[in-house]
């Protein structure tokens, strides 16, 4: 089976630093890793490949230098990487974003053989909104399984998919038909070290680069900013609160005074916190009887 | 994958969001929705904390508020009607199929956009639930409009469009979000986030039913099981009324257990700041934030968490914010109502017991 991984090329959120005066993002410097979502949906397709046979290409829109993430994704043992990088692409949405996706992937299945899964991370860690997997799967009428926790089965004789989906308050075991979208839940997996083999072709593969026109996208007026229906109109730092908070305790109090000073703190301010407090311990003390 | 909040801001022409004209087909478009989220027999709370915000989006514009409930049972759905109203709905529209028992995708999907293709609303809001999350991207791209997530405020500008502001870069920043050239504008919000209304006994509405015109041949994916969470910890720690987390100022996995422990002698659930999933010192289900849990109580007690946006903003509702860090320029103080500027190492255990004495004395007291 032909299976397509959808990864974001993000910077390391860790390390984003905003600008004191001018509110805006400092890039300069900060490292750039595959959004760690993604990895859960290549290591499960990876798995999916080992087990029934098979190709996982591994597909990202973004800048020329989204190259770096789609080589480390060679390296964990994906048999193909395609870059999907226009002038054309730059401010997408999420609406654009999946437009432009989709497209791709159809021209993947045109190229190499029929897309029976298309993977993505359950969001990103830069723009967190979930949004993209759902919009590819609605674009290519796919099944959509989103927050996907275990593929239980793949029956590719049947087109058949059995996985297990976190919902709300619970489990969903879920079937459906190939082919499907599935957005993999962080901690359902964890990923393999990549081989040295897979490490040393990495390093050599030819990476596919495909520009709008190549990727077959039918319409560029749909691509990017143009594409796009919702707008950025600001950009801001959070207003602090007027007051700072109050510290609690003076020079030389120990641990003990301080801990008893907040205690009174907390119960002047919130009455009704003592008063819960005093009724959960009262219950405790029933239940201990 | 590219999301909205990555962009900067653009000035006016180019693209086609900023067109200063609604197109014609779009002006007929009013009122505000918010889509209830039924199952299991219940409405799920962030269902009506969107219909208190609905109704002051609405009130603003002068419109109605509608909420949308779609399931199997008529007579479920039609109780449920009265608990909208009773939070602030003018009216509800309602499918009632046996199709609709359980979510899946696809069927939830032709619901809602066959509901928004007939009756043409200005505003749509769902919960940032697995479900919402799941729905509201099919049913925005079929629509082909405008879908903020993850907001943490609504409000209407001059020109009555929606200005949907949501963290972004990981939310080191705020940003303003709208949809000006395309309805309905969409959003979602989490659980939390938003305020409960007050619950107006007594008020009524009207319903608007609609058929769903499907077959179940037509649904590809089936339920084959639910299988209930057992630990329903997910729902305590966003609805518990006080809450102990801890932040990389523990210094390590083991010392998590001292958050643990002030958890326990207040009955409060416990939680952690994103980088505490990272390195695996506590699950995902625990973490507070932007990204994890938005929690309203009224205590929220943060040992260690140097309080980034993304965690602010999961935790601004709390009635009362304790901060216990070692450094006094935290951003945490910033936010927090009091502070304790030392170890949380020491400040927590010493905590612990000086809760526990006071309430065991007053238990002996009593």
């Amino acid at each position: 089976m032909h299976i397509v991984v959808c990864i974001k090329q993000v910077p390391d959120s860790a390390q984003i630093r905003v600008h004191p005066v001018t509110n805006t993002i400092m890039r300069q410097g900060v490292p750039t890793i595959i959004n760690p979502y993604d990895l859960f949906a290549l290591e499960e397709a990876l798995r999916l490949r080992d087990r029934l046979g098979g190709e996982v290409t591994v597909l990202t829109m973004g800048p020329p230098m989204a190259e770096d993430s789609l080589r480390k994704a060679l390296t964990f043992g994906a048999d193909r990487a395609v870059l999907l990088t226009d002038r054309f692409f730059a401010g997408s949405d999420t609406l654009a974003t999946s437009y432009a996706l989709s497209s791709a992937i159809k021209k993947i299945g045109e190229t190499w053989g029929p897309v029976g899964i298309v993977f993505a991370g359950k969001q990103t860690i830069d723009g967190d909104t979930a949004q993209v997997g759902p919009g590819i799967a609605t674009r290519m009428g796919f099944n959509q399984l989103t927050y996907v926790a275990a593929i239980c089965d793949v029956d590719t004789e049947k087109g058949i998919v059995e996985v297990e989906r976190r919902a709300e308050g619970g489990v969903q075991v879920l079937q459906t038909k190939l082919p499907v979208l599935i957005t993999m839940l962080e901690g359902s997996n964890e990923m393999r070290r990549g081989s040295l083999t897979s490490a040393l072709r990495a390093a050599n593969a030819e990476i596919t680069t495909w520009n709008a026109e190549a990727a077959g996208v039918p319409d560029v007026q749909s691509c990017g900013l143009r594409g796009s229906p919702t707008v950025v109109k600001r950009v801001f730092a959070p207003t602090p609160r007027a007051e700072r908070a109050e510290e609690i305790g003076k020079p030389g109090m120990s641990f003990e005074e301080l801990a008893d000073a907040a205690m009174d703190e907390i119960f002047a301010r919130h009455p009704t916190v003592e008063a819960d407090l005093r009724e959960f311990a009262a219950g405790q003390q029933e239940e201990w009887r | 994958m590219t999301d909205a909040p990555q962009k900067k801001p653009q000035p006016a022409g180019g693209r086609a969001g900023m067109r200063k004209e609604l197109p014609e087909h779009f002006k007929a478009y009013r009122h505000v929705w918010v889509f209830i989220e039924y199952e299991h027999g219940a409405i799920h709370p962030v269902s009506l904390e969107l219909l208190g915000e609905g109704r002051k989006l609405a009130d603003k514009l002068g419109v109605e508020l509608a909420g949308l409930l779609v399931g199997g049972d008529r007579e479920e759905l039609l109780a449920a009607a009265g608990e909208c109203w009773e939070h602030g709905a003018d009216l509800t529209y309602l499918i009632a199929d046996p199709i609709l028992e359980h979510y899946r995708n696809q069927p939830y999907t032709k619901a809602l956009t066959d509901l928004v293709n007939t009756f043409k609303p200005e505003i749509l809001l769902l919960g940032a639930t697995t479900l919402g999350r799941d729905l509201a991207g099919s049913v925005a791209t079929t629509l082909a409009t405008g879908l903020t997530a993850d907001c943490t405020e609504l409000a209407i500008d001059d020109e009555r469009s929606l200005a949907a502001t949501r963290p972004t870069f990981g939310g080191s920043l705020l940003c303003t979000i709208h949809t000006l050239n395309f309805r309905p504008q969409m959003a979602t919000v989490r659980p939390r986030v938003m305020a409960m209304p007050q619950r107006e006994a007594g008020r009524t509405g009207r319903v608007v039913e609609h058929p769903l015109d499907m077959r179940e041949e037509d649904i590809v994916t089936k339920v084959l099981r639910f299988i209930a969470d057992r630990d329903s910890n997910e729902v305590q720690l966003a609805y518990a009324d006080i809450v102990v987390a801890g932040g990389l100022g523990l210094r390590s996995a083991e010392n998590f257990q001292l958050v643990k422990d002030l958890a326990r002698v207040l009955g409060a659930e416990y939680g952690g700041s994103r980088p505490l999933v990272q390195k695996g010192w506590i699950t995902s289900d625990r973490q507070i934030g932007q990204t994890g849990k938005t929690i309203r109580p009224k205590l929220y007690i943060a040992a260690g968490i140097s309080g980034a946006i993304q965690h602010r903003v999961g935790v601004e509702g709390a009635d009362m914010i304790l901060a216990i860090n070692t450094d006094p320029n935290a951003p945490i103080l910033d936010f927090a109502h009091l502070a304790i500027v030392a170890d949380a190492l020491e400040v927590l255990p010493a905590l612990t017991r000086a809760f526990s004495r006071r309430l065991s004395v007053n238990r002996l007291a009593g």
